[in-house]
């Protein structure tokens, strides 16, 4: 673990917070993106 | 365009509450603030502007759902939209009916009120001056966005959202202008830009409305 | 052969779905490599290990700009020359903008708390950053209002126009109102104010991460967006038939 003083807990608090916030985002875009897919699979082959 | 007008005047002036709703809300916004903040004049004075231009910005915004969706309910913005009169001119009339309904009887009330948040004599006429330039920026910006939203279920709040932002500079320059007239500093630029916003508002925000009412009507 | 080609649905799909692995590989080696490269660096003698937290926030802030831009001419493709891919791409991209301004501010803030003893100081740039994710939640609130494709595609259009002139109006209004404490641009081309090499070589590599990062989310969101669009419009035919 590399030394990171005084205000170890900034850092690390940014970098949790933007990359949680980052996961989160491209989640919910992977998310949408398989159910439309999924979705219009779907109705394709019914169609 | 004159008929028009006087149309929305009449109307506005029928349905009550056109004139004096807003000045209404307005009061009551600067006698809760004092509740607020406390009594003291070292408190309120400072503030004063700001509470000032804040309230004109609210009273504004209340009545601006009222600009479109009344004449969109019964159908008369489809008849003004194929008018040999062009949108924008509807538009820009709407958008003054709004603010001699709205912004003029606050800027009348405004002093009264200035005087009940301390705000020094001094300050009376940046204040009357800041209230003539920026609100007709207010009531154009405000008819834009009644435009976007006029066809909307729920479009009260989300006017909000999307109106406010465009006030910022407004009121940034309104409130700074009543300030250095307050302490008796140069009122030139605050000035000069506020009315430099209201102009290029008036100048090019009818055109935008205009086309977001069509979309609307499509 | 012209890029308005791109501007076909089918084509955008076939273009971008073959594109896309090497896009996100990109972008997952550039973002991966430059964070742990910048998280890695040695302590500023000012700043500590404060300074580790500029790989997140400069890009992100870059980002939240260069978005809303990108916005701005998909908007006016969409509203000039009505590509329907056009008006989808700015629907998709007005999300990532507002996560990447979000992380600006969270970020900032921060950093902002040992450095300047605040968590928020009504500073220009920051305060030009609120008014920015005004915007962008304004706008999304509008997309997702509408029910109308056609019509939302245009009422967020004029919207972005509109927006646009004046986030830039704010953002001098703003300096007026109030001067700064937030230091100059991080990246300046005179010699003497850049930041040592140390720091600015995982900048760059984050810079591009994020670009490539939006890219990604961008192509990804916008062929979610098409597919929905094909599916609204198979389900339509449906109904009818």
């Amino acid at each position: 673990m590399i030394e990171l003083g005084k205000y170890a807990g900034a850092v690390i608090g940014a970098y949790g917070l933007s990359l949680a916030l980052l996961g989160g985002l491209i989640w919910q875009t992977l998310a949408a993106n398989a159910r439309a897919r999924r979705d219009l699979e779907r109705q394709e082959n019914r169609g | 365009m004159i008929a028009l007008l006087g149309r929305d005047l009449r109307l506005a002036v029928r349905a009550g509450g056109g004139f004096g709703l807003g000045v209404a809300f307005f009061l009551i916004l600067c006698a809760l603030v004092p509740f607020g903040v406390g009594p003291d004049t070292a408190a309120l004075q400072p503030i004063a502007a700001g509470i000032l231009w804040l309230g004109a910005l609210l009273a504004c915004l209340l009545s601006l759902d009222r600009i479109f969706a009344l004449d969109h309910e019964d159908g008369s913005l489809d008849l003004l939209a194929t008018s040999p009169l062009p949108l924008e001119g509807a538009v820009a009339v709407k958008a003054l009916a709004h603010w001699i309904t709205t912004g003029l009887p606050l800027i009348v009330a405004a002093p009264l009120f200035g005087i009940l948040l301390h705000l020094p004599p001094a300050a009376i006429p940046a204040l009357l001056g800041s209230l003539l330039l920026g609100t007709p920026a207010l009531s154009m910006l405000g008819a834009f966005g009644a435009a976007v939203t006029v066809g909307l279920r729920r479009g009260g709040l989300l006017l909000s959202l999307l109106v406010l932002p465009l006030y910022i500079p407004t009121l940034i320059f309104g409130t700074e202008m009543i300030r250095r007239g307050q302490e008796g500093g140069d009122m030139g630029p605050p000035l000069l830009f506020l009315a430099g916003i209201t102009a290029g508002v008036l100048a090019v925000i009818p055109f935008a409305a205009a086309a977001a009412l069509r979309v609307n009507l499509r | 052969m012209s890029i308005w080609e791109y501007a076909n649905p089918v084509k955008f799909m076939r273009t971008s779905g073959a594109a896309l692995p090497w896009v996100v590989a990109g972008a997952a080696v550039c973002t991966v490599t430059g964070l742990v490269w910048g998280f890695l660096t040695p302590e500023d003698y000012r700043q500590g290990s404060t300074v580790k937290i500029v790989f997140l926030h400069v890009p992100a802030a870059m980002m939240a700009i260069n978005i809303w831009v990108m916005m701005l001419v998909a908007s006016l493709i969409w509203l000039i020359r009505r590509h329907h891919v056009s008006a989808l791409a700015a629907k998709a991209a007005a999300p990532i903008g507002a996560v990447m301004t979000l992380i600006g501010l969270i970020t900032g803030a921060v950093w902002g708390q040992p450095m300047w003893g605040t968590w928020w100081e009504w500073d220009p740039r920051l305060t030009s950053f609120l008014i920015l994710l005004l915007f962008y939640i304004g706008y999304i609130a509008l997309w997702s209002a509408v029910e109308d494709p056609d019509s939302a595609a245009d009422l967020t259009g004029v919207l972005c126009l509109v927006g646009s002139v004046f986030a830039l109006l704010s953002r001098y209004a703003v300096f007026f109102w109030n001067q700064g404490l937030h230091q100059g641009a991080s990246l300046s081309v005179q010699p003497g104010e850049r930041m040592s090499a140390v720091y600015r070589y995982p900048l760059y590599l984050t810079m591009l991460g994020f670009g490539l990062l939006f890219l990604a989310l961008l192509l990804i969101r916008t062929r979610t967006e098409i597919r929905r669009r094909r599916l609204a419009a198979l389900q339509a035919r449906e109904m009818r038939a």
